[in-house]
């Protein structure tokens, strides 16, 4: 273990943080021009996400699906897939999380919440595995077909909760599903349940499935060198399906915590883009498990304090979003860089 | 003689490594000056800097006398330095002619003046005895053609002092032969010449003097007539080198591996391998020699389980592998050293540890119950073949991408060779290898055979195949067109049959003519 985080080189930990505090120096720029101090808006900001319990419950409230959509997107790519599709499993995730907590009303909670949850992993996991097939068995990039599919499970889950499924209102949502599937709050009033507790268990797998098992050496080796994965007898078909499997499942929690936690029903199109925010919390964090816990933190916190820095202060919360993308730009803009030094350094 | 080219003091240092420490270098005009010296040497370093890729940190270069700064490329092309790299640098759908003016075209208003090029390919070509079509396209004529459209680049450039990197790495014997004749001609035009390689057989056979560098120095710098191979060898490895390998003769047994009738299309649907047969012993090394691209390569991914043949059957211990997956074919007996280490036979972001027990981590002791990696079976196995293979430097922990070639190729021989498999092939097993680790490498190949395993061997280096094989079968066009006892072959018979020469013709014409 030690040598193994001796091995981490510093720029893997200090790139991440670099492209976060140069973002907020950008930042500052935009905040000037609308006459206010960025000190005094970064203040309000922190103030709000970690200066209380109830703000720092809140941020990792909004963290959590982020951490699982995240790791969705790290499993896939360490196994050299970017699993775009992200979006599209949460939807069936969610929706299957859904369908077991409003169908199955007479369980314990302890049969019902766990069954809830494992239907969200099913189902992300098949919507993700349709895409890994069509990759290994058609050659159809990964990419391509899961945007695809994304828009396959936004149009079904549309016609779901307006069709067979719609709850007595005329409103496009689902019924509520039985207080035996909802997740246990851990500080009301705020949001944050129980669903944390899964996502930081999600991680430890993870990281334990990537690097103590055969299926972790095989889909690393298939990352990185899918030719040498073949020579050494590893079926790249078979771990490309697989690894999508997973990922799918980790996204399709992102929409179990969406339900159970949130919403508890299946609204129409109720994700603010979560799995493709996942894209953007894997690679700040380095496609590492507790890389990706602390961006989704990050992330948890800009949201929450954008509400009021825009209540507080003059500064419009679309602020957080251009701190996103600019945090994206510094990132991949690391990566140009990293590559730029290899190739001078190379004899 | 005057001296046209000076470099004094070079020094260059990388990111933990001194790549150039000190090294002077003079060329005289009109002399080919070979720069040997193993991979990681410093030989392409100092070319580098010569041609404005590096800049040095220290030292100083002087052309024709005269003090000069090389920032860039450009400013050696101005001082009439030229540079003809390994890679080719050619736009494969134009014209020989095209290529040659690329960068400095000859204009008749905004347009090219083709038909002046095509004048000026003529000439250069007539006036250095370069024989090449102006009009043909890149990807129509065959390497050594390319490297000639390199060397007229250069020359078209005004180069009157010319580096050729590793200019016979990529060559079929005949075409080293074609390329020394162009060097001489060169020569008698005054032309001087930078040649890079590590083949000491090319640098006693056609270079002036001889400079050797060793782990960034310089060794020294000694007229060609006044050393041998044994002595540059010592010089170049910095101790004593057995260059031939020693071995008993071969006591071979029952048939390992048998082909027959393989037809293999690569990925792309060409025909590559056109109905092979051919058989491997216990106890014997049969080498494959063939100009690369004659089906080698799909041949032994064919064996592997890599690709799956049109037809035909492959027979290992007499069972039918033809249609296995990799797995089981490697479980059933197969070591398999593969010819591009970096592609296929590492993982060059794993661990040394890693990357030994690839293909292996399916099994115990690496794969627990559940599914589980054993570390400490992973670990130990690393100490033993680190130590066993003597892959430097020992750290088990560190990623295969910071080893040397040669340590590198050990890693894959460790772990294909340590399982003593029954059939082991090995694929170009010294490419890119310097020349203590080929040593090594070839006392194992010898040892797996003497142990009673049946070796396919497969080289671009017929060096390599003479001096390994008991047996030799030649590839061409998908087929084996001979198969011959090592005592029956020589370099000419096999390089005429490579190029599609028939073993009768050979025997009747002396080897004077290429048929077909």
């Amino acid at each position: 273990m030690l040598d193994r985080m001796k091995r981490i080189p510093y720029h893997v930990v200090l790139a991440p943080i670099l492209a976060v505090l140069l973002a907020m120096v950008v930042g500052s720029g935009f905040i000037l021009t609308v006459g206010e101090s960025p000190f005094a808006a970064y203040r309000v900001l922190l103030q709000e996400s970690f200066g209380s319990m109830r703000g720092f419950a809140t941020t990792l409230q909004r963290a959590t699906p982020l951490m699982f959509t995240g790791l969705a997107v790290a499993f896939a790519f360490r196994a050299g897939l970017f699993n775009i599709g992200a979006e599209g499993q949460l939807y069936i995730g969610a929706f299957a999380a859904a369908w077991v907590g409003f169908t199955f009303t007479n369980l314990p909670k302890f049969i019902h919440l766990p069954f809830a949850i494992l239907a969200s992993m099913v189902g992300g996991a098949i919507w993700a595995a349709v895409s890994g097939l069509l990759k290994a068995k058609f050659g159809i990039h990964e990419v391509i077909n899961s945007i695809m599919m994304n828009y396959i499970a936004y149009f079904l889950t549309d016609w779901l909760v307006t069709g067979p499924f719609q709850g007595s209102t005329m409103i496009p949502e689902t019924k509520r599903v039985a207080a035996s599937a909802t997740l246990s709050r851990l500080m009301p009033p705020t949001r944050l349940t129980t669903a944390l507790y899964v996502a930081l268990l999600a991680a430890a797998i993870v990281y334990f499935i990537m690097w103590r098992t055969k299926l972790g050496y095989e889909i690393r080796a298939v990352g990185l060198n899918p030719t040498a994965a073949e020579y050494g007898g590893i079926s790249v078909a078979r771990i490309t399906v697989a690894a999508m499997a997973i990922s799918g499942a980790l996204a399709g929690l992102a929409g179990m915590e969406q339900i159970l936690g949130l919403n508890n029903r299946f609204i129409q199109r109720f994700s603010p883009d979560l799995g493709f925010m996942g894209v953007a919390v894997a690679l700040l964090g380095k496609n590492h498990p507790v890389g990706i816990v602390l961006a989704a933190v990050l992330f948890g916190a800009l949201q929450t304090g954008a509400a009021a820095m825009d209540r507080l202060t003059s500064v419009p919360r679309e602020l957080i979003t251009i701190l996103q993308g600019v945090i994206i730009f510094f990132i991949a803009a690391e990566y140009l860089f990293s590559r730029f030094l290899k190739v001078k350094g190379e004899a | 003689m005057a001296t046209v080219l000076e470099m004094k003091g070079i020094t260059k240092q990388f990111p933990g490594v001194l790549a150039n420490d000190n090294i002077s270098l003079d060329v005289e005009e009109g002399e080919i000056h070979a720069l040997v010296g193993e991979n990681g040497s410093g030989k392409s370093t100092l070319m580098s800097i010569l041609y404005g890729i590096y800049r040095a940190d220290a030292g100083e270069i002087y052309v024709r006398g005269k003090k000069v700064e090389i920032t860039e490329p450009r400013d050696a092309i101005n001082l009439k330095i030229g540079m003809v790299f390994q890679h080719f640098m050619l736009v494969e759908p134009l014209t020989v002619a095209e290529n040659i003016v690329l960068g400095s075209e000859l204009r008749r208003g905004p347009f090219l003046d083709y038909d002046q090029a095509v004048r000026e390919v003529e000439r250069l070509s007539e006036s250095y005895g370069l024989k090449i079509d102006p009009h043909a396209k890149i990807q129509d004529i065959s390497v050594g053609l390319q490297q000639r459209v390199e060397i007229l680049k250069a020359l078209y450039r005004g180069a009157e002092i010319l580096i050729l990197d590793e200019p016979t790495a990529v060559l079929t014997p005949q075409e080293v032969d074609d390329l020394i004749e162009v060097m001489r001609n060169l020569r008698a035009k005054g032309t001087s010449i930078i040649f890079i390689t590590h083949k000491i057989r090319e640098v006693l056979a056609i270079s002036d003097r001889v400079t050797v560098l060793r782990r960034g120095k310089k060794v020294g710098t000694k007229p060609t007539s006044e050393t041998n191979a044994q002595d540059l060898a010592e010089m170049m490895v910095g101790r004593e080198v057995l260059l031939e390998v020693k071995k008993d003769k071969a006591e071979p047994g029952e048939e390992v591996l048998q082909i027959r009738n393989l037809v293999v299309k690569d990925r792309r649907g060409a025909l590559k391998v056109n109905g092979a047969s051919l058989a491997v012993r216990r106890g014997e090394i049969l080498g494959i020699a063939g100009v690369e691209g004659n089906g080698q390569t799909e041949l032994v991914e064919a064996i592997a389980g890599l690709i799956r043949p049109e037809s035909g059957q492959i027979l290992l211990n007499d069972r039918d592998i033809t249609q296995w997956s990799p797995l089981r074919i490697k479980q059933a007996g197969l070591g398999y050293v593969p010819e591009d280490r970096h592609r296929r036979g590492l993982i060059l972001d794993y661990t040394v540890a890693e990357n030994l027990i690839l293909g292996l981590h399916t099994e115990a002791p690496y794969k627990r119950r559940f599914g589980l990696q054993d570390f400490r079976a992973t670990k130990d196995n690393a100490a033993k073949l680190v130590e066993a293979f003597d892959i430097r430097p020992p750290f088990p922990h560190q990623p295969a991408r910071k080893l040397s070639g040669g340590n590198q190729q050990k890693v894959v021989v460790a772990r294909e060779f340590d399982r003593n498999p029954d059939l082991l092939i090995c694929a170009q097993p010294t490419r890119g290898v310097d020349i203590g680790a080929i040593e090594f490498i070839h006392r194992q190949v010898v040892a797996q055979r003497d142990r009673g395993a049946a070796v396919l061997l497969v080289s671009a280096e017929l060096d390599e195949i003479l001096s390994l094989s008991d047996r030799i079968a030649v590839m061409y066009n998908g087929k084996i067109v001979a198969v011959m006892p090592v005592e029956e072959a020589d370099e000419h018979k096999l390089g005429f049959l490579m190029l599609g020469g028939r073993l009768e013709d050979y025997q009747a014409g002396g080897g004077n003519s290429v048929a077909g």
